[in-house]
């Protein structure tokens, strides 16, 4: 595995999240290259440059967007002919207010467009070069909110129930060509989403969950929460019975 | 973006802010904060270690900018450095030894950013040889209070340089500094370290050291009283031609604060007196890791909280070289009979003006002293700053939360060039700290 990290190239969807910037100095550390995919190309730029910098592996920017399924071919093509192996990590979301979604339907479906069906298209289209490969990771930042739908933001965890759903099913279809699919769930993360939002604890650093996550792919996890006690809190509040939940104001 | 209520404190903790706090990570970010900037003005605050007031903005707006911490281009031939403010001297240490480079600059702490290291002109061990921080920035890029982002040099507005290089923050958030790091043979210096007993004799060692020593510091005692006053321990260091084994990462951190009582006139006595004979009569010599020589706290995290929850005040000035006997003799006399205890004092020489209007150094001798905060310490501090102007020395803005006023057009005599910068690039008076509105440095009716 080692070895085949030392030539392999991580391809980072959404690299201007402080999670994918994190994720990026400790892939890079770890001795790979990395292709940061995103819509800022300044912000892109100039953390690819301070990557490289960093740790002298090669680091480059590409124009991403997840909204734009018709350039998804082009994108995951080009990507495709800049490394030599991929592995993805998915790190690119959309996360409005709910109070704000239920004023203006046009951000529900950015939620669903840019969580759901924008991973959804960039991972269809990746899939077959990870089969090709024959190895490989992927890793997607999805959420606790995936894990029941509530009432502070709901339209957001359906997007994410979706694509968990969607990635249980691309998890079945790669491991048959020894490429892992882990599903990431972070709880509260320190990150410009979060900041200043109300109701925030246990709240984790954006390098913490990065080192996570290189982890959890090393050893091929299929899903991890992070930090890990949110295993336990999920699993409390997914066995609380619906009649009592749907009054609850969480 | 959203902002978020928060504290801040200065790294004294004497002083506190609540803020409505911005943390952009991308330069978009910073344009967005300061569009939304309220009418009671914003200040940067980056790595907390501006002992007062100069970082916080109570009841007013403050960016964090501890996130725009990337380095965007580094030429390892030239060592011509790019990065963004919120980069620690630590890390610009770390990155840089890799490729034999040093920062040109360092203060006394590597958890200072470069952002800060340019609002304050800060200044290091090396200061007689490589003048201050300031002094190695090639340009920078500024985004004022309008918006728009500027790059500013020493050739290219060099008023708006001026006003920044030292400035406190107060022309705008800096997004980019280029400087040039300097190349070193290794990661390690030969220190020397040897005893002087009284104030005559220390002087006398620092003024012969000036030229020759590459870095130079002196630990002074400022509890000892009569025929001692005034001794301490001199230390100098050049740079070794072997290095050593890198310093393990991590810190020790001071798990709680410490009660008041703890430091007395008998316990800071004590540790005094067991610091200076640490070294032998005779002097001794050394190799250790630049990092250990230049950041000597740094091994405990947070030990501000040594000085208890009413957290502590530094008081730091700097007198002209023919001013500084008698004067240094007085502020020392001062101390030592109030009695108010400061662990360790920091007396070295300084080289010479920085570039900024408001920068600190200038030819002569600088003293630096932590009091904590209690009953009585305002009172020494206005005595020690009023021998201070009577000497024609200056206090330093980074360390301050008490100077008065009255006594800031004395110790900057550039203060007008300021202010005249200021109402070009911030006329209305958007960016504003505690600190300036404390010294009244917009002048007028700010």
């Amino acid at each position: 595995m080692t070895e085949r990290t030392a030539q392999a190239t991580w391809l980072v969807l959404g690299g201007s999240s402080s999670v994918a910037r994190a994720f990026a100095r400790v892939a890079a550390e770890d001795g790979a290259d990395v292709i940061l995919a995103g819509r800022d190309m300044d912000d892109l730029k100039r953390t690819a440059a301070d990557v490289a910098i960093r740790t002298g592996r090669r680091v480059e920017a590409v124009r991403f967007d997840a909204e734009v399924f018709d350039k998804h071919d082009v994108f995951v093509e080009h990507c495709r002919k800049r490394a030599k192996f991929l592995n993805v990590f998915l790190a690119f979301g959309a996360m409005p207010e709910q109070a704000e979604i239920d004023r203006d339907f046009a951000l529900a479906r950015q939620a669903v467009t840019v969580n759901y069906l924008g991973a959804m298209s960039v991972l269809q289209r990746l899939a077959p070069v990870m089969e090709a490969q024959g190895a490989g990771n992927i890793v997607a930042l999805s959420s606790v909110a995936g894990d029941r739908g509530r009432l502070r933001n709901y339209v957001y965890g359906s997007a994410k129930a979706g694509l968990n759903t969607y990635l249980q099913g691309l998890r079945a279809r790669l491991c048959r060509r020894g490429v892992s699919v882990t599903t990431v769930k972070p709880g509260f993360m320190d990150t410009d989403m979060t900041w200043g939002l109300e109701g925030m604890f246990l709240v984790a650093s954006p390098e913490a969950c990065a080192r996570a996550c290189l982890r959890f792919a090393k050893k091929g996890k299929d899903v991890a929460y992070f930090p890990f006690f949110w295993w336990g809190i999920m699993t409390i509040i997914r066995h609380i019975p619906e009649r009592i939940f749907k009054r609850m104001n969480i | 973006m959203r902002s978020k209520e928060i504290g801040l404190s200065g790294w004294g903790r004497a002083r506190t802010a609540r803020v409505r706090a911005w943390r952009p990570e991308r330069w978009s970010a910073v344009r967005d904060a300061l569009a939304a900037n309220g009418s009671a003005g914003m200040i940067a605050y980056a790595g907390g270690r501006s002992y007062g007031d100069a970082a916080l903005n109570d009841g007013g707006d403050a960016i964090l900018t501890e996130r725009l911490n990337r380095v965007l281009s580094a030429d390892w031939k030239s060592g011509e450095i790019v990065c963004e403010p919120g980069v620690s001297f630590a890390e610009l240490m770390r990155i840089g030894l890799a490729h034999g480079f040093v920062p040109p600059v360092t203060p006394g702490t590597g958890f200072a950013t470069v952002g800060g290291g340019v609002a304050n002109d800060v200044h290091g061990k090396n200061h007689d040889r490589h003048g201050s921080f300031g002094d190695h920035v090639r340009w920078l890029e500024l985004m004022t209070p309008d918006g728009t982002v500027r790059r500013v040099s020493p050739d290219d507005d060099a008023e708006l340089f001026a006003a920044t290089v030292g400035g406190i923050g107060l022309t705008g958030i800096m997004l980019a500094v280029c400087f040039r790091m300097r190349k070193v043979s290794s990661n390690a210096v030969n220190v020397t370290e040897r005893r002087a007993r009284d104030l005559a004799e220390f002087l006398s060692m620092q003024e012969a050291a000036r030229e020759s020593a590459t870095y130079s510091v002196g630990w002074i005692d400022a509890t000892a009283r009569g025929r001692r006053l005034g001794r301490g321990i001199f230390e100098t260091a050049e740079e070794a031609d072997e290095g050593v084994e890198p310093p393990a990462a991590g810190g020790r951190r001071m798990p709680v604060e410490m009660p008041g009582f703890a430091l007395n006139r008998l316990t800071v006595g004590l540790f005094n007196s067991l610091y200076y004979r640490r070294v032998p009569k005779r002097g001794r010599q050394g190799r250790a890791p630049l990092t250990r020589f230049l950041y000597p706290l740094d091994a405990i995290e947070d030990w501000n909280r040594m000085y208890g929850r009413r957290g502590f005040h530094q008081f730091q000035c700097v007198l002209p070289d023919a001013a500084a006997p008698a004067g240094l003799r007085l502020l020392m006399e001062s101390i030592s009979s109030a009695g108010t205890g400061s662990f360790l004092a920091v007396l070295k020489t300084l080289g010479g003006e920085g570039k900024g209007h408001l920068s600190f150094p200038m030819r002569g001798y600088t003293l630096a002293l932590d009091f904590p905060a209690r009953r009585g310490v305002t009172e020494l501090l206005s005595r020690l700053e009023a021998i201070t102007v009577d000497h024609g020395g200056r206090v330093y803005l980074a360390k301050d939360a008490v100077l008065s006023p009255e006594s800031l057009p004395a110790m900057y005599p550039r203060l007008a060039a300021f202010r005249a910068v200021l109402d070009r690039v911030d006329p209305d008076r958007r960016m504003i700290s505690d600190m300036a509105r404390r010294l009244g440095i917009r002048g007028g009716d700010a």
